[in-house]
């Protein structure tokens, strides 16, 4: 099976979100395969994007090199690593958890890798999708914020971080960082501040959780089920546990354990899960 | 095609990969060296595209050396990786690089360790790593023998159990293995696993 032509990847509009579209040309069998998979980004008014957005993400290197075009798999680039995300809110504390996998496409490289970063002792920032921008993105935020504590000699809030990270991710609208964040942090008198954000940085603030990651339409329906308000601590740490683990489990791409971390006022309580080891 | 593998061993840590030096068909070369010497206690085994595989490892190894004699001290393996993964991320929207890489490094008094960077510049602290067709039979076959704290002689019968198996199971198997290993004494060439000499050599003399 000779390949002749691997394109980048094309975006197109569609009502709630953006196609990419990973073609694969076969010139010996004369296959030509094309995948799609729809990333559900959260409802935006795209307007007049199609001439854009045709042409923004062509200067992609082609993600399936030639070793992995053996698995004959399409893919978004978000499901390229696999992760799942879940930030929920509790009785004047947060849970952040995230599950441990670390994948190209099918193959799974690593059981431990960390997508939840502490930016400071009250504030956790969670990187689903592309681990490389995940990566790109930390290093640049915490590059940002360690200048704001030389500036202002104090803290980020959590309000001003999320507004922070939709500006960075704004910046290359026409070039994405292809992540998806989520935000959790205690503000002030000890107030519990979630939200979650596109890849070009729309900010959704949420009361009680939000979710990232291939198994977001599974962590949606679990949180939906286990969410009480005003959770203390321990039951947080149940309920954000069983969540995560019972959607990664239908999840392919995520799994292999979870990370969780618990934050009260007083101090940051970091666990690792032991679920399905797939 | 290509095969690049590493594991992390007792106070060591090997890379092994292939020599062919393969274009469509045809086989330039069976002894291309694609583990690079990147300091004395520092290897780099990269897999990919074959000019920006030379390009950019070359490129890493005299910036390494440029820190060094600028700052007077090595840099860690950790820095290196960092570093390598800095290059990848910044090229990779303008001239992205198709090299996946595997750094192995023994820094002075602290234990080996190998990091996995990806041409996307994924990069991660791992024990054993692989690139290439070979990967989804090396893989296995270290998930299945490999432990924390081998010795050498395990590892090595570990990395010739690998080769073993791509070579009985690849179907377009390279024939030669070079094994390189890094420890306190520093990074050299370990072994060769030579299945077929190059022709040349093998010329008769009149």
């Amino acid at each position: 099976m000779e390949v002749s032509h691997c394109s980048g990847l094309a975006g197109s509009v569609k009502e709630y979100g953006i196609e990419f579209v990973l073609k694969i040309e076969v010139e010996k069998s004369g296959i030509l395969s094309v995948g799609k998979s729809s990333y559900r980004s959260l409802p935006i008014d795209w307007g007049d994007l199609r001439s854009c957005s045709s042409r923004s993400y062509e200067f992609l290197p082609p993600l399936v090199s030639r070793s992995q075009l053996f698995a004959w798999f399409h893919m978004s680039i978000f499901e390229y690593n696999g992760s799942s995300l879940i930030a929920m809110v509790g009785k004047n504390c947060f849970a952040i958890a995230s599950d441990r996998r670390l994948g190209v496409q099918l193959q799974t490289i690593a059981t431990d890798f960390q997508r939840i970063y502490r930016i400071h002792d009250l504030l956790f920032l969670g990187l689903s999708g592309l681990a490389t921008d995940a990566q790109t993105l930390y290093q640049r935020l915490v590059f940002r914020h360690k200048l704001y504590q030389l500036r202002e000699e104090r803290d980020m809030k959590p309000e001003t971080f999320a507004s922070l990270v939709s500006a960075i991710l704004y910046e290359k609208r026409f070039g994405p960082y292809f992540c998806q964040p989520v935000i959790a942090g205690l503000g002030d008198e000890d107030k519990p501040f979630i939200c979650t954000m596109d890849s070009i940085g729309a900010k959704e603030l949420a009361k009680d959780f939000v979710v990232a990651g291939t198994a977001s339409e599974s962590l949606y329906g679990a949180c939906e089920a286990m969410f009480k308000p005003e959770m203390e601590p321990e039951e947080l740490f149940e309920t954000v546990s069983q969540a995560l683990l019972s959607s990664v489990d239908r999840d392919c791409l995520s799994g292999w354990g979870g990370h969780v971390f618990v934050v009260t006022p007083k101090g940051i309580t970091e666990r690792i899960l032991k679920g399905r080891m797939d | 095609m290509e095969c690049v593998f590493g594991l992390v061993g007792d106070g060591f840590a090997i890379i092994a990969s292939d020599t062919s030096a393969v274009h469509s068909i045809l086989v330039h070369k069976s002894n291309e060296d694609k583990v690079m010497i990147l300091d004395s206690h520092k290897l780099m085994g990269a897999s990919g595209e074959p000019g920006d595989r030379v390009q950019f490892t070359e490129y890493i190894q005299k910036n390494v050396a440029l820190y060094q004699f600028r700052n007077g001290i090595p840099l860690t393996t950790a820095a290196a990786a960092n570093f390598t993964r800095g290059e990848l991320a910044t090229a990779l929207r303008k001239n992205p690089y198709f090299v996946n890489i595997i750094l192995a490094g023994h820094d002075k008094d602290t234990e080996p360790s190998l990091y996995f960077i990806d041409y996307i510049a994924t990069l991660h602290k791992v024990d054993k790593a692989a690139f290439g067709y070979g990967s989804y039979f090396a893989l296995s076959i270290m998930d299945r023998h490999y432990h924390r704290g081998m010795s050498l002689e395990d590892a090595i019968n570990l990395v010739d159990k690998c080769i073993t198996e791509i070579r009985s199971r690849l179907v377009v198997a390279p024939p030669n293995f070079v094994i390189k290993i890094v420890d306190k004494n520093g990074a050299r060439e370990y072994a060769w696993r030579e299945f077929i000499k190059d022709a040349a050599t093998g010329l008769p003399t009149t």
